[in-house]
């Protein structure tokens, strides 16, 4: 054996690369990098079986291979395309595929509510980047968006249907991840949903990733809900002993102050998790305590995340104090005595759901 | 010495003429554009009877806005917050439990909402950035106070009064 594997030569965007045979488009693109990849709505590299639903992901293939240089005749899902030796891809060079992209959008939006503002997962929810970069400005639907109640799966994830995308990523997380798998889709095409079966509680231990891997607000963290916009929180990269084999353990912390809001794993540029964590750290570890903190996580400068974020910040060095002879400078105003918001006898982070009215009445 | 600029004129220094020290000449040419005065438009309003009318696009003191019926439309997206330049604007949201529905309009609210007039600058981002109408700039100025604590507006300095409520 050692004979040595041979590389496919595969050209995207007219960018030369030489990728393992079996790969998909959408990955060679990766290996690439830069703006040439494809958006993915469905395709998640750490669940097998994923993509191919969402189709945003399409790009056109103008030479098949050297062997069979036609091209394919229409455009192909690049997450469920494997490569071919010499093979010729174009994705933002094609302006067939921007216009496709745009229509996908649109679909995918056709039966999505405009509750951003209520939605807990704006500011890193994929569709809202994906309809910015690639979207339409308005909808051209003039009828009835299907509308679904809200559902408490277990109490801890927080179902919202009518922002579902059906991309069944949560589906293949919880048959891949958890022990057994106790959700799946009901009915089918329009009519088609996210659902428990007898609405039964998900009491595996990895369920919560269901949240990290849903690309809208469609499933939410419900110890997290309404408590603050991911905007104001500082993500920092933690991580502790987990005593669960499979957990690594990893984390990102969204802190306020010394509060932990809420846990997720650690998403790479893709949106992708990059290793899967517990429930027990997900939703029972919110002290600070619990945590070793490696320090703040570093966000994209274009995410709306990263405002507010003042790094590499100099203080500069009081000398009033010396001066005084340690007297403290008399204040003419601490805001914190007048000031009804973030009260240290109400901790939001405490409270286990969203909070409500007679939470702030104490 | 050399100037500095090309506009500087050289004093004149000659001895003052004959007319020059009766002084009349000079005293009657200022007063008449002393009296030239009193026949112009004046440059100001007696202000507390008298108001000016503000410009159009005046921005004051922030209100928070109700819907046709009276529910608080604001939802606290942060969209304010995250817009506000002088990070004037803070708030806590909740869920609006069953039999609030008369009270505010969306699923989530602004339970507290807090606006620190120190800081505003009344650049009026955050009803730019509003997605819901619920934060306007009025036409009133924020009122001047003795202490600094008279400037923490809360939610029930900002809201508008409920207009089912006056019926």
């Amino acid at each position: 054996m050692a004979e040595e594997k041979k590389l496919f030569k595969v050209k995207i965007d007219n960018i030369s690369v030489e990728v393992e045979p079996g790969t998909t488009i959408l990955n060679a693109a990766r290996q690439i990098g830069g703006e040439i990849v494809p958006p993915a709505m469905c395709y998640y590299s750490k669940l097998q079986g994923s993509g191919g639903k969402c189709r945003t992901c399409l790009v056109k293939v103008s030479k098949g291979s050297d062997a069979d240089p036609r091209p394919m005749p229409k455009l192909v899902a690049s997450c469920r395309t494997t490569v071919m030796d010499g093979m010729e891809v174009s994705n933002i060079t094609s302006p067939e595929v921007l216009e496709a992209r745009k229509g996908v959008v649109e679909f995918l939006l056709l039966n999505h509510p405009l509750d951003c503002p209520v939605c807990d997962q704006a500011g890193e929810c994929h569709l809202q980047d994906l309809s910015y970069e690639h979207g339409a400005d308005s909808t051209r639907y003039e009828f009835k968006r299907r509308t679904f109640d809200k559902v408490d799966l277990g109490d801890k994830i927080k179902l919202h249907m009518t922002r579902c995308i059906l991309c069944y990523r949560c589906v293949y997380t919880a048959d891949q991840l958890t022990e057994k798998r106790e959700h799946g889709i009901l009915g089918r095409g329009d009519a088609s949903e996210i659902s428990t079966y007898i609405s039964q509680s998900l009491d595996n231990d990895f369920i919560g990733n269901v949240i990290d891997v849903c690309p809208v607000g469609a499933l939410t963290d419900q110890t997290f809900r309404f408590k603050n916009r991911v905007w104001f929180l500082k993500p920092v990269d933690a991580h502790r002993d987990c005593e669960n084999p499979k957990c690594c353990g990893k984390t990102v912390l969204w802190m306020r102050g010394n509060e932990v809001f809420r846990v997720t794993a650690r998403k790479d540029k893709y949106g992708e998790v990059e290793a899967f964590i517990c429930d027990t750290c997900r939703f029972d570890k919110k002290d600070v305590k619990d945590w070793i903190i490696e320090g703040p996580r570093k966000i994209e400068r274009n995410s709306v995340i990263s405002q507010g974020h003042y790094v590499n910040t100099v203080k500069p060095k009081d000398a009033l104090v010396e001066v005084l002879d340690g007297r403290q400078p008399k204040l003419l105003f601490d805001i914190h005595s007048e000031s009804q918001v973030n009260r240290p006898d109400i901790d939001l982070s405490k409270i286990h759901g969203p909070a409500h009215s007679d939470d702030f009445k104490k | 010495m050399q100037a500095l600029t090309n506009r500087a004129k050289a004093v004149d220094r000659r001895p003052m003429t004959f007319m020059e020290k009766l002084y009349i000449p000079a005293i009657a040419k200022g007063m008449s554009i002393t009296f030239k005065h009193i026949f112009q438009r004046k440059a100001t309003v007696s202000f507390p009877e008298k108001k000016r009318d503000f410009s159009p696009v005046f921005r004051g003191l922030h209100i928070l806005n109700r819907d046709e019926e009276g529910r608080e439309r604001c939802t606290a997206c942060g969209l304010c917050a995250v817009a506000c330049p002088a990070e004037a604007i803070t708030m806590e949201a909740a869920e609006r439990k069953p039999g609030e529905e008369n009270l505010y309009r969306e699923e989530k609210y602004a339970a507290k909402y807090e606006i620190n007039m120190l800081r505003c600058i009344f650049c009026g981002f955050c009803e730019e950035a509003c997605p819901k109408d619920a934060i306007y700039l009025s036409e009133t100025f924020a009122p001047a106070n003795y202490q600094r604590k008279g400037f923490i507006y809360g939610k029930d300095d900002l809201l508008i009064p409920d207009p089912k409520e006056g019926k």
